[in-house]
């Protein structure tokens, strides 16, 4: 069961199991008793059978195209995006996506080498959920998000840039 | 000069407790060296050959007298009292220790300074003109834009692991480009359109490193207001389909030239279409809230002190010559913009010992409202000097060691710290520049030889920026052994171009003669105007050849 943390830094847990991409040929092996998590484009090409289900969400890997979900996006319980290797910064920009352009509002959670000193750009680029690297202490997640009070851009979290509240 | 807000302070006094932070955990072996190493770059710490080098900001190469002050004591207090100006306007330590680096930056903070994004794979330094605001054909003050660019870029969510360095400069003449703006991930001129608006040429995908390339332009005319938005939206472009897999395809540049310029520009459109509007399209107020910044400093009101000047030139010989070559002309009458060289041969291009830093500190406030600004051939620019007092200031200068009245010239060299401290090198650049300076030690003859640039890099990552000097030298490694390759025909200017590799590379105590050779070439060729490049540009690459490999 993972250790879910929210923006606040506070921790929950809850039972989402990652579904991997099944080998060429394989079918997709979902649990029957838990919520899961299935590549995107595997959703969308089954989405007669997953819309609506409040036990399936997706995931989008590093090099994957949010616009595939562009108009269906609230119709998933939970979006999560892979970070391959935690310098991989093409989440950030699928975060973003999700949530600016396609208005995504429901849980967008951020999975994969998920490190400490990263929650601060996932939280600002719309991430809502982090599901630490198992090895790294989760009691610091808090700090790590907080260092800042505030930032110079609009991102997800605000719209309103530095030089505009300057201004008021 | 931009003075930090309340915001700034917050933001700069959060980074340097962040920053603490993340050192500890590293102490601690918390993070694993591959966790802590895009920390540290995105914070300047390189870990060196001898010792970690911490490259600290300065912003569009903008400096005060306080600032400098504190620099010289830090390099005191924390490193062996000496500094290195870099060829991005920035100012290096070698020799801080690994948990130092926090008070540094604590101590750096309270005068306004940082080493934020010098480093690591995201938006660096914006860079522009040394001469900014005191030249005569500037479309306008370029600086507010670059404060702009840093503000928007500093901690950007979006932006810290791209997937590579991104670098941009700024440049404002119309007839000059000091910033090499076409060879940066995005060079930006500022234009005027026909109805008067400013707004920028955007250049996208120059570069130097394995692949050099001149940065093709993707937008004619970028209205003001729009900057940031197009910034993001090439940013975003390149952070999601830049290449990932290979270190040396990863620069924008490559993105562009697989797309075409025409597919690359095409894309920027489609993403800018959905955020032009967006809040952080820049305000009329916003930008005139930054240009409040950059007034002029209290000029007297003077007329040139033409009539004075020609009689001390005709005195002294020297002080004639540094006017000459040192000394330029300002938009504001009696007034001039003095470059301070660093380049004393015997001395590291662009070193400065804490004792120098303070004398330049004093003589900005001595002669030029306490305020300098750090060259991208690593030299220092005391931008409003009283003509009346010129001598003065040469008198003061020439013991420090400020006054080699070679700027521009052959000796002038651009250089990178190379293999003497750099971990990257393949080659010591360093020594090579000096025996080259002592080999041209004749002032007139290089005065004769008009305005050469001879650009260093230790290795392929081009910090000399050797591909686009008029005379390129590249360290290589061969078998363990150190081998320069020499290139001609590169320019950073308007005009800009990459170098032509020459042949096979020499030994370094050849490199001297090599250098007399290629200038004897020119010297025999040239018609009465011509610069080394234009006739260079003229004869071709064959007569070198030819001379050199006789």
């Amino acid at each position: 069961m993972p250790n879910v943390i929210s923006p606040d830094g506070s921790i929950r847990q809850d039972n989402w199991v990652v579904v991997p991409r099944p080998a060429e040929g394989e079918s997709l092996d979902i649990p029957a008793d838990q919520p899961a998590l299935i590549p995107a484009d595997l959703w969308l090409a089954g989405y007669e059978h997953f819309t609506g289900r409040e036990d399936i969400g997706v995931w989008f890997d590093s090099h994957d195209e949010p616009e595939i979900l562009d108009g269906h996006v609230n119709e998933l319980p939970v979006i999560a995006v892979n970070f391959p290797k935690f310098s991989d910064g093409r989440g950030y920009s699928i975060g973003r996506l999700l949530r600016e352009r396609f208005g995504y509002v429901n849980e967008l959670r951020a999975i994969g080498d998920v490190l400490l000193d990263q929650l601060q750009f996932m939280k600002r680029c719309g991430f809502d959920a982090y599901v630490l690297r198992a090895d790294k202490d989760i009691t610091k997640a808090q700090k790590c998000l907080n260092f800042f009070s505030q930032g110079y851009q609009a991102a997800t979290d605000t719209d309103i840039p530095l030089f505009r509240r300057r201004a008021s | 000069m931009y003075v930090y807000d309340e915001h700034d302070r917050q933001m700069a006094a959060e980074r340097v407790a962040q920053f603490r932070d993340q050192t500890e955990r590293a102490l601690a072996g918390e993070l694993a060296e591959d966790e802590f190493l895009p920390l540290r770059l995105q914070n300047g710490l390189y870990v060196q050959r001898l010792a970690p080098m911490l490259r600290i900001c300065v912003p569009y190469g903008m400096m005060r007298s306080d600032q400098l002050r504190r620099l010289a004591r830090i390099t005191r207090d924390y490193d062996k009292g000496y500094a290195h100006f870099t060829t991005r306007q920035n100012v290096q330590l070698n020799w801080p220790a690994l948990e130092d680096v926090p008070d540094i930056l604590a101590e750096l903070a309270e005068v306004e300074m940082h080493a934020n994004q010098t480093s690591g794979n995201c938006i660096r330094n914006t860079t522009t003109d040394q001469f900014s605001g005191v030249q005569s054909d500037e479309i306008a003050d370029p600086r507010p834009y670059c404060e702009i660019i840093r503000q928007w870029s500093t901690f950007h969510p979006e932006f810290a692991f791209l997937p590579r360095k991104f670098k941009v400069a700024v440049n404002a003449s119309e007839n000059t480009d000091r910033a090499a703006i076409q060879v940066h991930d995005i060079g930006l001129q500022m234009v005027r359109n026909e109805a008067g608006e400013i707004g920028f040429r955007v250049h996208v995908g120059g570069g130097l490193g394995r692949t050099p390339m001149v940065g093709p332009v993707i937008r004619e005319f970028l209205p003001e207001l729009d900057l940031l938005t197009y910034l993001e939206a090439v940013l975003r472009v390149y952070n999601r389909y830049g290449r990932r897999d290979n270190k040396f395809k990863a620069r924008i540049k490559i993105l562009v030239k697989a797309l075409t310029p025409e597919g690359f520009a095409e894309k920027v459109e489609a993403e800018w279409q959905h955020i032009k509007d967006s809040p952080t399209r820049l305000t009329p107020e916003a930008i005139q809230r930054i240009q409040a910044y950059f007034t002029e400093p209290d000029y007297a009101e003077l007329d040139n002190a033409t009539d004075l000047l020609a009689s001390q030139r005709f005195e002294n010989r020297g002080f004639d010559q540094w006017l000459t070559h040192n000394v330029d002309t300002h938009k504001k009458p009696g007034y001039a913009i003095v470059t301070l060289t660093m380049k004393k041969t015997g001395t590291p291009p662009g070193d400065v010992s804490d004792k120098q830093l303070e004398q330049i500190a004093d003589l900005a406030d001595e002669f030029s409202f306490g305020e300098v600004r750090v060259t991208h051939q690593q030299n220092v620019v005391l931008a409003d000097v009283r003509q009346d007092r010129l001598l003065e200031l040469w008198q003061a200068i020439t013991p420090m060691g400020f006054g080699t009245a070679n700027l521009n010239t052959l000796t002038d060299v651009i250089c990178c710290p190379g293999g003497d401290y750099c971990a990257l090198a393949n080659a010591k650049s360093i020594p090579v520049a000096e025996a080259i300076q002592r080999q041209f030690d004749d002032l007139d003859y290089l005065y004769d030889l008009g305005n050469i640039d001879l650009n260093i890099s230790g290795c392929m990552n081009a910090c000399g920026h050797h591909h686009v000097g008029n005379i390129g030298v590249l360290g290589v490694d061969k078998k363990g052994e150190e081998f320069y390759q020499i290139s001609l025909g590169g320019s950073s200017h308007h005009d800009a171009s990459i170098g032509k590799i020459l042949g096979p590379s020499f030994a370094r105590d050849e490199m001297p003669k090599v250098i007399s050779k290629i200038i004897d070439v020119y010297v025999d060729k040239r018609t009465e105007e011509e610069t080394f490049l234009d006739t260079y540009r003229r004869v071709g690459i064959d007569p070198f050849k030819e001379r050199v490999y006789a």
